[in-house]
């Protein structure tokens, strides 16, 4: 069994898709590096949706998969093996191209912030990412990873690793 | 929190949702919801398989919200025993349940020609089955896979053709690999023409202070995963006991003619992980990953041709379908536990009645004529699986009989005294001292899991106990999983909640409670069962205790009847039982 740092991020409760935009506008000092969640272990999960109920739980302060950035889905049921929806922080991301009204907007860091006010709930975002990591939820607003990390936390058996990617252009 | 009972009736084909804030907050939810609700459902002598008969689908307040958390509780008449039907499973039905807003579901009548339940958050439809009535179990469920929504958060449960047939001791399996497996909620289900049952939801949970559930949520994670409390869980798992048990001489073995099996360290946990075990996983919202899988790999031709099956395995599958049937293959077990899967047969029963039958065969109780030809001897695997179908399509009288259980059969052929159950029901896979006799028999549904009294004979094996501690233990154990199995979280997780953690968690959801109150609660669900099975003809003194185990050595030396007798007036007078 892994070691468990259990490190609480403060995410403030309310409406998923909120907080994404606080959290990143009140990051720190903008890194030379960003970090970026990866599935390091995919044949290691065991389904046990420990990181959507981190990911909800932290990031929007409720009980809920649907409120979840990261997904895990079986491919043929229980008896095949799991896949793990992670958004990979594109270094072009379609899901802000594809975005109409400049809701989801990429940074000049490379990371992609979200508007809520901005959002029209088009799913245009959803349909531009092939891999699934973005979707409209129930409220119809994007459901969209922020890489803050809290599901590695959560993760039993190392499936998730958080890894520093290079600012682009820095 | 929702306080929801979602109402189906079948033969109306009619739906709806009743607001139940009390019945909740007086009796928790799992358990003690799920009596309650069977009180108010089933008249006294209902038929179990008539359409007047319920199932009730309960969960409680930690599903869903806190780690481990992770059984939904399924209550009903049972058609095997006549009295109070209850079994557990996990997979994600708790967590769809929580998420599609209904913390109980009962289902009542009889659709008109097969169907399947198909709820989706509010949504409930009753939809045509008839092209899928008599498949099996898992391809039931890969067949719903495609048409039904929900992918990643939904559950399947579904039966075989054994709970079509209403075999007595037919299963629901839940998701694949995890069942409502004792006490035949299979056969309620096929006598309802109901062949599966789809939840998926999107709801969500606010909790009233998210920095307190946060601060509960990571103390509970960091236990169950950081600490010893689960570790036989996450390693080899159940199956571990095997070789404990063998060598403490508490393995029944050939229909508990010993307790030990010579060839116990070719089925040990051991060696099931070293030769067959390919993953683990989890039922959703526990990071332990208990559910060990086994590849059985078969060749089919001679031309490197093979057949891939992934097969689950655990202490009590081995047990009954291995050393009490002398199998002393862990390849061979797999095919049973296989057969047993596809046909949606409950594997502990199964594999005691087939242990019944191969001594009644030996002993010329019946003939090669009831057995159709099959020579059921210890080990013959083929045989074994072929009778296995035999009772689930009850081609003749005596594999109908085989098809009600142990007690029924043996009532019918003779071997009363080495039919194993206890109150109706097979036993489980320990013979370890006159507490595990006692516990199943007094036990409200019968399970070596009403009272764990398996773990008090090893507990007193390491430090002796006199009979009244022992029963003291039993009743603690009985007052408090009541409540346990109504928050609902799994018995494996007991070392994670304490009484102190199970406060806390309670008090994260807004459900104050003291250590007294649960208590009291306790008690009063175990009351309100033993109520049910009374009304339904149970009677504690009347109840058969075969013989053989008197007659085999224990893991605590010889037991005797004096002893057991002896228990079980302590008990009844410590119940205020006269």
């Amino acid at each position: 069994m892994p070691e468990i740092h259990v490190k609480e991020m403060e995410a403030s409760q309310g409406e998923p898709g909120l907080n994404h935009q606080e959290i990143e506008e009140n990051s720190p000092s903008k890194p030379k590096k960003r970090r970026r969640l990866k599935v390091a272990n995919p044949e290691r999960c065991i389904g046990c949706l420990g990181c959507m109920f981190a990911c909800s739980r932290i990031r929007t302060g409720t009980v809920s998969l649907d409120r979840s950035a990261i997904k895990v889905q079986t491919q043929g049921g229980i008896e095949g093996d799991y896949r793990v929806v992670v958004c990979r922080a594109c270094r072009d991301p379609p899901c802000a191209r594809a975005c109409p009204t400049g809701a989801l907007e990429k940074k000049a860091d490379g990371r992609v912030v979200f508007h809520k006010d901005l959002c029209q709930g088009c799913g245009k975002c959803q349909e531009a990412c092939l891999v699934g990591a973005i979707v409209l939820g129930k409220e119809k607003l994007p459901i969209k990873c922020i890489h803050c990390g809290a599901c590695v936390d959560f993760c039993p058996h190392g499936v998730l690793e958080m890894e520093e990617i290079p600012v682009e252009g820095g | 929190m929702l306080r929801k009972v979602l109402y189906i009736d079948l033969t109306r084909e009619e739906s709806w949702v009743e607001e139940r804030q009390e019945l909740f907050e007086s009796w928790m939810g799992g358990t003690g919801v799920g009596i309650r609700l069977l009180q108010e459902e089933c008249p006294p002598g209902t038929d179990p398989l008539s359409p007047e008969a319920p199932i009730i689908l309960s969960i409680g307040p930690l599903n869903g919200v806190f780690p481990v958390a992770t059984k939904t509780a399924a209550t009903f008449k049972s058609p095997l025993t006549g009295n109070l039907g209850e079994s557990y499973a996990g997979g994600r039905l708790s967590l769809a349940l929580r998420f599609a807003g209904h913390e109980a579901v009962v289902i009542r009548g009889r659709a008109a020609r097969p169907s399947y339940i198909s709820i989706n958050d509010r949504d409930v439809r009753i939809k045509d089955a008839t092209s899928i009535w008599g498949v099996d179990a898992q391809t039931t469920g890969v067949i719903l896979r495609e048409k039904e929504s929900g992918l990643g958060r939904r559950s399947i449960i579904r039966i075989g053709p054994a709970g079509e047939a209403a075999v007595r001791f037919a299963c629901v399996m839940v998701d694949t690999y995890r069942h409502f497996g004792r006490l035949g909620l299979g056969a309620t289900f096929g006598s309802k023409n109901l062949k599966a049952l789809v939840v998926s939801g999107t709801e969500h949970v606010d909790v009233p202070d998210i920095k307190r559930y946060k601060e509960v949520y990571s103390r509970l994670y960091k236990t169950a995963v950081g600490t010893e409390v689960m570790e036989k869980y996450h390693d080899i798992g159940t199956s571990v006991n095997i070789s404990v048990l063998n060598w403490l001489r508490g393995l029944p073995t050939k229909n508990f003619l010993l307790s030990s099996f010579p060839e116990g360290e070719k089925i040990s946990g051991e060696a099931f992980a070293e030769k067959h075990l390919i993953r683990r996983f989890s039922c959703a919202g526990c990071p332990i990953g208990c559910v060990h899988i086994a590849a059985l790999k078969t060749a089919f031709s001679e031309h490197h041709e093979f057949e891939v099956r992934r097969v689950s395995y655990d202490y009590e599958p081995i047990y009954s379908l291995g050393s009490n049937l002398g199998v002393k293959t862990a390849e061979g077990i797999l095919q049973l536990i296989d057969a047993c899967e596809r046909l949606g047969l409950d594997v502990m029963s199964a594999g005691v009645v087939l242990s019944w039958a191969t001594e009644a065969l030996e002993k010329g109780l019946i003939t090669d004529k009831e057995t159709m030809g099959l020579p059921l001897q210890w080990n013959d695997v083929d045989g074994y699986t072929k009778a296995l179908e035999f009772i689930a399509r009850a081609p003749n009288e005596f594999y109908a009989a085989l098809g009600r259980g142990a007690d029924y059969a043996a009532k019918k052929y003779g071997g009363l005294e080495y039919a194993m159950t206890l109150g109706g029901n097979e036993v489980s896979g320990y013979h370890t001292g006159p507490a595990s006799i006692v516990g199943q028999l007094v036990g409200v549904r019968h399970s070596h899991l009403d009272n764990a009294g398996y773990g008090i004979d090893q507990k007193s094996i390491k430090k002796p106990m006199d009979l009244e501690m022992m029963v003291d233990e039993m009743i603690k154990e009985d007052n408090s999983r009541g409540v346990f199995n109504s928050l609902v979280a799994c018995l494996f997780a007991r070392g994670v909640y304490s009484e102190e953690n199970i406060i806390d968690s309670l008090g994260a959801v807004g459900i104050v409670k003291s250590r007294d109150e649960l208590q009291e609660l306790g008690r009063r669900i175990f009351e309100e069962k033993y109520k049910f099975k009374t009304q339904e003809g149970f009677d504690l003194s009347a109840q058969r205790i075969p013989r053989r185990f008197y007659e085999t050595v224990s893991a605590s030396g010889m037991v005797t009847a004096e002893t057991v007798q002896e228990m079980l007036r302590i008990y009844r007078k410590k119940r205020g039982w006269g």
